[in-house]
């Protein structure tokens, strides 16, 4: 469903992936792991369109269809999903109005029918009863003052509201103990579907002690240069990055 | 959020520079001739057959302003405007004599079901609206019509065009007119002072609270006309009564004046809100045509605990020059301005407010939310003063500007005086821009960047929708995302 093929992207005008190669076949977690200024951040926001961000070579196919060229509002309707490393505050504007305006831009994107306020409560109640978010945080302004925790539980309602066919969850971990890791990854774990894929990118192997991915692939210097299966994550754990990058060379 | 949502669908209805409310009416009309002096005065004052005080009054104004000198102390930049070019009265044909909805002109009456008023109240009383609204329209220099006069009546208000109550409440204007906005208080209002063609008068007597909202729809129709409206609104000891005005211009290459004076006075423990939806026609994207909006608004908390709220939403005019105040004179009264000032293109907005604490244990709240993007330059002008004798004089002023695109400007020019040490005024003022961050959340979670934009300037803006009653919140909450139009991308 998801084929990275021979991406090129410049930032600043500076290349930052070289070459990437990807395939994620429905219904599986694949995790990208690498060294900081490998190209993680570039590739996830890359493949969520934001402007900045230039294709030089290559492409992205998601179902088939070219996806390079269009805008981020269209690849989400299409059910591309960024869980965010740092979730944006928008004072004034409440969580529960948020995702009531996103899931409609969706439904209107896709020329389907919007909810209606009851259809809307019943869906937005029973999903954050299951991440254990309160009424009262689904009130209060979308991730203002919210703690690290509670904003990627607010992402992770998101995605089980938006219901995306690829999940790409930037970081997840970065400023979460390991309760609200657990609380997170539980939330995610409940989402895997056999229509929807996950790209789980992470610098530190702790996170995939729970969300425990089919294919990990290293990324280094701007492509991937290792791919194997869970069992990578340990190797890197105990000799490091440099080492096992050095052995794949 | 359905609001953001209509609000979207209307914004994609409209082509960039599109101004809803720019369709002219054909209307045939009644004019003085052009230019200013004191046989216009006379003829403005002999066609609303005025008593010989008001004659004099508005002629002794006249001679007034002509010593005087147009102020330049305000962030604006406009070309001299020649005052003898313009026209100083213009009334629709056939709207003097007594008024109901069966003498309108039918062309008027759909002029303003286009602007969306309802004036039938048969109309207003079918529908399901659970909160009725009096409307007094005003079309170029004349009011057409008051709705809902007789029910009004029936509680005691007082709700009908400046002109009328000239004659039906003589002893009331000549009471109050001027009162609070003197003759000789600055260039524009004593021009209007001296012209002033028509305008709202109201009055709740002792201890009523006024069984619905009351608004006057202004609306600037003919040629190089100025339009210089009257507002006088009374609320008598312990009475309550809010107030909305919205105003509405064609689209025209050439600049329009408007220079109208609001007064307010509040007896004691009484309350008047008093809310703007203004959206005059604000220029195309280079600045060309537009209204010059030099209006004079001041409320006089004159009764002790009495109280004065203003809210404003700004969105229209070429030039905004505006300063909605509270003279907080009364014991115990309180002042409120609440405001979203929002310019685009090429705009200009000075706009603030003045809170004179002259009574002891005063109170006042400023919030003001300014919106800079286009080329456009928005300034808050706020004084805050205290008065040797205005013990435990208080304030609070939190001011807030939001600049999107990196072309326009934001200004925050703070007065604060306190001749008695017991006041306690703050202060805070924020500047913030749309982040690209925030653009892209929004967008990766399939909003389109106009829909992002509403939706982050109406999160912003919400303290102040707060204070607007329900039907003008959801209205401005449009006007928003319209005015906004073009500025992304």
């Amino acid at each position: 469903m998801l084929e990275i093929k021979d991406l090129h992207v410049n930032v600043h005008g500076k290349e930052i992936l070289k070459g990437l190669n990807l395939k994620v076949p429905p219904g599986e977690v694949h995790a990208i792991m690498g060294p900081n200024g490998a190209g993680k951040s570039t590739t996830s926001y890359t493949l969520a369109g934001r402007a900045g961000y230039e294709v030089t070579k290559g492409e992205i196919d998601f179902f088939g269809e070219d996806v390079t060229a269009l805008a981020p509002e269209e690849r989400a309707a299409r059910g591309i999903f960024l869980a965010f490393q740092y979730p944006l505050e928008i004072p004034g504007v409440s969580t529960m109005n948020f995702l009531k305006t996103a899931m409609n831009s969706q439904a209107k994107l896709r020329g389907e029918r919007e909810l209606n306020a009851a259809e809307f409560l019943r869906a937005v109640r029973s999903a954050a009863k299951e991440l254990n978010i309160s009424e009262d945080m689904l009130k209060r302004p979308l991730n203002v003052g919210f703690s690290g925790g509670e904003k990627k539980r607010n992402e992770t309602l998101q995605m089980a509201l938006l219901k995306p066919k690829l999940a790409i969850l930037d970081e997840m971990d970065s400023g979460l103990d390991i309760d609200a890791l657990k609380l997170v990854a539980e939330g995610v774990n409940k989402l895997r579907a056999p229509d929807r894929s996950f790209l789980v990118i992470t610098h530190y192997q702790r996170l995939l002690d729970y969300i425990v991915p089919d294919v990990i692939h290293i990324l280094a210097g701007g492509k991937i240069v290792l791919s194997g299966d869970k069992s990578l994550a340990l190797q890197l754990e105990q000799n490091g990055y440099d080492a096992v990058i050095a052995k794949a060379a | 959020m359905a609001a953001v949502q209509q609000t979207v669908d209307t914004v994609k209805t409209l082509d960039v520079d599109a101004y809803k409310y720019g369709f002219t009416t054909e209307i045939e009309s009644e004019k003085a001739p052009k230019g200013l002096n004191e046989e216009i005065v006379r003829f403005i004052s002999a066609r609303k057959k005025e008593p010989e005080w008001l004659t004099q009054w508005r002629l002794d104004a006249f001679k007034r302003w002509r010593t005087m000198e147009e102020p330049r102390w305000a962030r604006v930049d406009y070309p001299k405007i020649d005052y003898q070019d313009l026209y100083y009265y213009s009334a629709p044909k056939g709207t003097e004599g007594p008024r109901t909805l069966a003498d309108v002109d039918p062309e008027l009456l759909r002029t303003y079901e286009k602007l969306g008023i309802p004036l039938s109240e048969q109309e207003i009383l079918a529908g399901v609206q659970e909160r009725r609204v009096a409307v007094d329209a005003v079309f170029d220099s004349v009011s057409v019509v008051t709705t809902f006069k007789e029910e009004l009546g029936k509680a005691g208000v007082i709700f009908c065009p400046i002109s009328e109550a000239v004659q039906s409440h003589p002893e009331l204007v000549r009471k109050y007119l001027g009162s609070v906005v003197p003759v000789t208080d600055n260039y524009f209002a004593t021009l209007n002072s001296a012209v002033f063609s028509d305008g709202s008068f109201v009055y709740v007597p002792p201890g009523v609270r006024c069984p619905m909202e009351l608004s006057t729809y202004f609306r600037i129709n003919e040629q190089n006309t100025g339009q210089f409206e009257r507002t006088l609104i009374i609320a008598d000891a312990g009475s309550y009564v809010s107030y909305l005005e919205g105003c509405t211009a064609p689209k025209r290459d050439e600049n329009q004046l408007h220079a109208a004076v609001v007064e307010l006075v509040a007896l004691d423990d009484a309350e008047i809100k008093y809310s703007t939806v203004q959206n005059w026609y604000p220029g195309d994207s280079e600045g060309r045509g537009g209204i010059y909006n030099f209006v004079t608004k001041r409320g006089d908390c004159r009764g002790a605990r009495s109280k004065i709220s203003w809210t404003q939403v700004e969105t229209g005019s070429a030039i905004t020059w505006k300063y909605p105040s509270c003279i907080l004179r009364g014991e115990s009264s309180r002042g409120e301005f609440y405001s979203i000032a929002i310019s685009n293109g090429r705009q200009q907005v000075d706009s603030g407010t003045k809170m004179l604490h002259l009574g002891k244990n005063t109170s006042s709240r400023i919030i003001s939310k300014g919106i800079s993007a286009g080329r456009s330059q928005n300034t808050y002008r706020g004084q805050v003063f205290a008065h040797r004798k205005a013990e435990n004089a208080r304030n609070f002023t939190n001011c807030d500007s939001l600049l999107i695109g990196d072309q326009c400007g934001a200004h925050t020019v703070p007065y604060i005086e306190a001749k008695n040490s017991s006041a306690l005024f703050e202060h805070e003022a924020t500047t913030s821009k749309i982040s690209d961050d925030q653009l892209f959340y929004c967008m990766q979670r399939g909003l389109e960047p106009e829909e992002a934009t509403a939706l982050i300037v109406n999160g912003f803006v919400r303290d102040v929708l707060q204070q607007l009653p329900m039907e003008f919140a959801v209205e401005a909450q449009k006007l928003i995302a319209i005015s906004l139009e073009g500025s992304v991308g």
